[in-house]
């Protein structure tokens, strides 16, 4: 039969996404998380009868958005339609979604694993309302339904994927450009960001592809890798083995990184799928998708390329930049306020280095820095506008204080972002010392301080010279300059030797 | 002066000079419904209180001096499909039978803005699925001529309580001839507006494609006022539109018999089919008569794919019902199960089977088997779909006939009121009771049912009403119910008959 080599896998991906919307999709409850159960509810999300939706034309417009960003088409017609089946947490027993005429069809994602670029066809976009959620305990089971009626987009790639690690290179690019259009909050494990995975192999060079199963219910990029992967082996030895695929939904496990298939009740549905009748189709003009497009601001990847070509940074300080879009925004502020007169580069690296990097140690105290850690740097960081970083920049650049100095200071402005760079080197007296008699005066004194060093070096111990300096460097609190040091203890000690001699 | 048996717009002259209160009259139909009732049996339930609190801030109103809505302190009963707030809403169902709404229909929101008095809930079929309002789960109720015959359904509560004089007028809601046929079988007035007119928000759905609601009135006039009360947009129901609302009572109090000369009237061959009373069609063809003498051209129209109406009727609305009626499920509210130890500890899925079992009448499980088949994976195409295509031939034949007539009319019923128990082991004879109103939901239009007169009672003698359907084009409910009020002027049916509660 040949090995494992001989075999590939096809993946497709089903992504349901959260939308950031203010209330729900079909009635006005707020779209809110984690609330007293069954709190954010109405006749219409309670499934109460007569009751009828009414579209939320901000859900249409974040998952436009969504379509747009991915290359998806718009179809300015589209229907919703009624998904039937029975569940506690379904209130109506029928969840209004889209089905034959999908608001979005036909986009790609470009995926780059291994240096390589490869476009993953999507095939459809559409909206749908989510289920409320079932919890149990001991032996009874309640139903909470805030989550009931809140908006999702359902994203359905082709099965173009090949392997787990692409899987999980797609599902990383598709949350990080829906996050930063603020679409999605992308939070998978609160569910607000989750994937399904179809999963089929097939000899190599074969066109047809073989049995799928479909996984459920994973919840971490990691899972993605670890269901998919395992899914793969799995179908690939009862092929080696001679056996068939059953084409079931599976569920994965994360304690023991398997997958094991859903009893048969759980999957055995016709969802009797028709128009639904309460809701007219979806009409979208030019002007509301020309609206929508206007609001797309440039997406993670445009930047990242944009920073390397144009402001010839590292592919390293690029990704660090646009991780965040808040981060890429201010950065973008700080290059536009600087209007030149810093290299570019050299605001990256305030911004990477000193910024990103010392705040998560001056912020966590010493402690590793975690995500809590740099959330809070980020929401502080805009709190220092970025005419003040600047400011705190040029201080430094143009040698009034040093680095380290520079460093204090944010520390200040961070504590009081009223407080402006040049207000806090005033205040705390923290210019650096650069005027000839003041460091002379340092200088004196150190070495008078120290007579025994003093006669070591000019008796050839030449390594002394740094002490000298290190001691210069502390005396002035480290506000000489320590170019300006080097330079002047030198000649000091020259002047010393020959007076002396 | 019996003040129950004046119509809405004679009361509301009475109001305005200060000859009757709201009070009075709502006394006056307090008496009538418990001295008529038992017989007719219309009502789920009264709510006085309710209505002499209503009767009472009506007549502060009144009093003011200001101008007050044609409906303020007007009583009337509502099909008890209509969720009000605090109120009980059973639908005519087991499965809903202590179910309290807490929120209000839009429709009767507009009618509590007018002023109206509630006089109480009226019976109907389960769900509004039937034709007799034998299906409901609580009582059957009689046709106030022949205490022995059905008032027509679904809203046969609203039809028989108009008829009976118990209210001044009363809402149901019209899904494939629910106004209309009870309107003709009892003798009243029955409106089913254009789909889109009235809110369906709060009104339990049967077949939301299909569903309107409508009104039961003693005359045309009455119909006018109650639906511009009810009537426009509602941002809660998205298939209601903006459209423009007329001022109804006034065009209908200002129709003259000019109206009627030249007015191109159809009469498709496709409603006087095998299967109509021959007196009945004898009766349409007098009135056909009548529009000629007034000046009427008789125009022929025909709806040729209208005979496949009930069947495209019946795989829509069920498939819509069936989905529509999955909430019923016994988890959130409603009836739920119970052993005989009062708890259930089966599986999820016996609590649903057992719920909706008990829960649900036989008409409405028949209705909701057939219509999760014509739903289901591999019959889609040949059922749902297919029904949406026909239902599209029967909107264009609608279009083109409207181009040659400017109304329709024929027969509302191929019979006059039936026996009870006379059709109910047979569902496919029940459901041509609608064969004449069916396509006219298809077609989203409006029409109007009036009584034109009555035929013998074939049982015992004595008389049973007829009904004309009288169907026009979108949003012109103005000319039906303008035509409705020449030609029932004509007629003078309320002076020469009323019922006689009959063999009870």
């Amino acid at each position: 039969m040949g090995d494992f080599n001989n075999y590939e896998a096809v993946i497709g991906l089903e992504v349901h996404t959260q939308l950031l919307t203010k209330t729900k999709m079909f009635c006005s409850c707020p779209n809110i998380f984690g609330k007293e159960p069954n709190s954010a509810v109405c006749p219409v999300c309670l499934g109460l009868p007569g009751a009828l939706p009414v579209i939320n034309l901000e859900g249409v417009r974040l998952a436009v958005k969504a379509a747009l960003a991915l290359n998806i088409g718009i179809n300015k017609k589209s229907l919703f339609a009624r998904k039937n089946y029975f569940y506690p947490d379904l209130p109506k027993g029928y969840q209004i979604s889209q089905y034959l005429d999908p608001v979005s069809s036909d986009g790609y994602l470009s995926v780059k694993t291994d240096g390589t670029e490869k476009k993953i066809r999507i095939n459809r976009l559409h909206i749908e309302e989510d289920a409320g959620k079932l919890i149990h305990a001991g032996s009874r089971s309640y139903v909470d339904l805030n989550r009931a009626g809140t908006p999702l987009v359902e994203i359905v790639s082709e099965p173009d994927l090949s392997s787990a690690a692409e899987a999980v290179e797609y599902l990383k690019n598709l949350r990080e450009i829906l996050v930063y259009l603020e679409v999605s909050d992308g939070n998978m494990e609160e569910g607000s960001f989750r994937c399904d995975a179809n999963v089929s192999v097939r000899r190599k060079g074969e066109d047809k592809l073989g049995t799928r199963a479909e996984i459920k219910n994973v919840n971490s990029f990691k899972f993605v890798q670890k269901a998919i992967e395992y899914e793969i082996e799995r179908q690939i030895e009862i092929t080696l083995a001679g056996g068939k695929v059953v084409q079931e939904t599976r569920l994965f496990d994360s304690k023991t990184n398997t997958t094991r298939p859903m009893r048969g009740k759980e999957e055995a549905h016709d969802y009797r799928y028709f128009e639904e009748p309460d809701l007219p189709p979806l009409i979208l003009d030019d002007e509301f998708i020309g609206e929508v497009k206007k609001s797309i601001t440039e997406l993670p990847r445009a930047k990242r390329e944009k920073y390397v070509s144009k402001y010839k940074l590292t592919e390293y300080d690029a990704e660090a930049l646009t991780k965040d879009k808040e981060i890429a925004r201010y950065f973008e502020d700080l290059i536009d306020k600087n209007n030149g007169r810093v290299e570019i580069k050299k605001l990256a690296n305030w911004v990477v280095n000193d910024l990103l990097f010392g705040l998560k140690s001056i912020t966590s105290i010493g402690k590793p820095a975690n995500k809590e850690v740099i959330e809070k740097a980020i929401s502080e960081l805009t709190h220092v506008g970025a005419d003040n970083f600047l400011e705190l920049i040029l201080e430094v650049e143009s040698g009034n204080i040093n680095k380290n100095t520079g460093n204090t200071v944010l520390l200040e402005m961070l504590k009081d972002p009223n407080k402006r760079a040049a207000e806090i080197i005033k205040e705390e007296n923290l210019a650096q010392v650069s005027d000839d008699k003041g460091i002379e005066e340092v200088i004196s004194r150190v070495l008078s301080e120290n007579p025994k060093e003093l006669e070591a070096y000019f008796a050839g111990k030449d390594k002394l010279f740094g002490f000298f300096v290190g001691e210069v460097m502390k005396k002035s609190k480290g506000k000489a300059n320590p170019k300006k040091v080097n330079e002047m203890l030198r000649g000091y000690l020259e002047s010393l030797k020959k007076g002396g001699n | 002066m019996n003040l129950f048996n004046l119509t809405i717009h004679e009361l509301n002259g009475l109001f305005k000079k200060g000859e009757a209160t709201s009070r009075d009259v709502t006394e006056s139909f307090r008496k009538r419904i418990e001295e008529i009732d038992p017989k007719v049996n219309s009502f789920l339930y009264t709510d006085f209180d309710e209505a002499f609190k209503n009767a009472e801030e009506a007549d502060r109103i009144i009093k003011s001096g200001k101008n007050f809505p044609e409906l303020c302190g007007i009583p009337l009963s509502i099909k008890d499909i209509f969720l009000m707030k605090g109120k009980k809403t059973t639908c005519a169902s087991k499965i809903l039978e202590n179910f309290v709404s807490p929120y209000e229909s839009t429709v009767t929101k507009r009618l509590r803005e007018n002023g109206y008095v509630f006089l109480g809930k009226v019976n109907l079929d389960e769900f509004a699925m039937g034709s007799s309002t034998e299906n409901s789960a609580y009582h059957i109720t009689k046709n106030p001529y022949d205490l022995k015959r059905v008032p027509g359904g679904s809203s046969g509560g609203s039809a028989a309580s108009v008829s009976a004089a118990l209210s001044a007028g009363s809402f149901g809601t019209d899904t494939g001839g629910s106004v209309r046929q009870p309107a003709a079988l009892c003798g009243v007035v029955g409106l089913k507006p254009t789909y889109g007119l009235i809110s369906r928000y709060g009104i339990i759905a049967f077949s939301s494609s299909l569903d309107q609601a409508g009104v039961l009135a003693k005359d045309s006039l009455d119909a006018a006022i109650m639906l511009k009360a009810v009537a426009g947009f509602d941002e809660k129901d998205q298939t209601t539109r903006k459209f423009d609302i007329k001022d109804y009572p006034a065009i209908v109090s200002g129709a003259s018999k000019s109206l009627i000369k030249g007015l191109k009237v159809g009469i498709p061959s496709e409603f006087f089919t095998e299967g109509l009373d021959p007196k009945i069609a004898s009766k349409i063809l007098e009135m056909r008569d009548l529009f000629r003498d007034l000046g009427a051209e008789i125009v022929d129209v025909s709806l040729p794919d209208t005979k496949y109406s009930i069947a495209t009727y019946y795989v829509i609305a069920t498939s819509e019902a069936s989905s529509n009626l999955e909430r019923y499920d016994g988890i959130r509210f409603g009836y739920r199960f119970k052993d005989e130890n009062g708890g259930f500890f089966g599986t999820l899925d016996d609590l649903y089977r057992k719920s909706r079992e008990y829960g649900f009448g036989k008409e409405v499980k028949r209705r909701i088997i057939l219509g999760t088949f014509a739903l289901s994976a591999g019959y889609y195409d040949a059922y749902y779909k297919k029904a949406s295509l026909v239902r599209k031939l029967i909107i264009k034949n609608y279009r083109d006939a409207f181009k040659k007539a400017d109304i329709i009319i024929g027969p509302t019923s191929p019979t006059p009121a039936f026996l009870i128990g006379e059709k109910m082991d047979d569902p496919l004879s029940m459901y041509l009771s609608d064969i004449y109103t069916i396509s006219i939901n298809l077609a989203y239009l409006p029409a109007l049912s009036i009584p034109v007169g009555v035929v013998d009672n074939p049982s015992w003698g004595g008389f049973l009403p007829v009904g004309m359907q009288i169907v026009s084009p979108w949003l012109t409910e103005d000319r039906l119910l303008s035509v409705a009020r020449i030609i029932e002027g004509e007629i003078g049916f309320r002076d020469k008959y009323k019922p006689e509660f009959k063999n009870g």
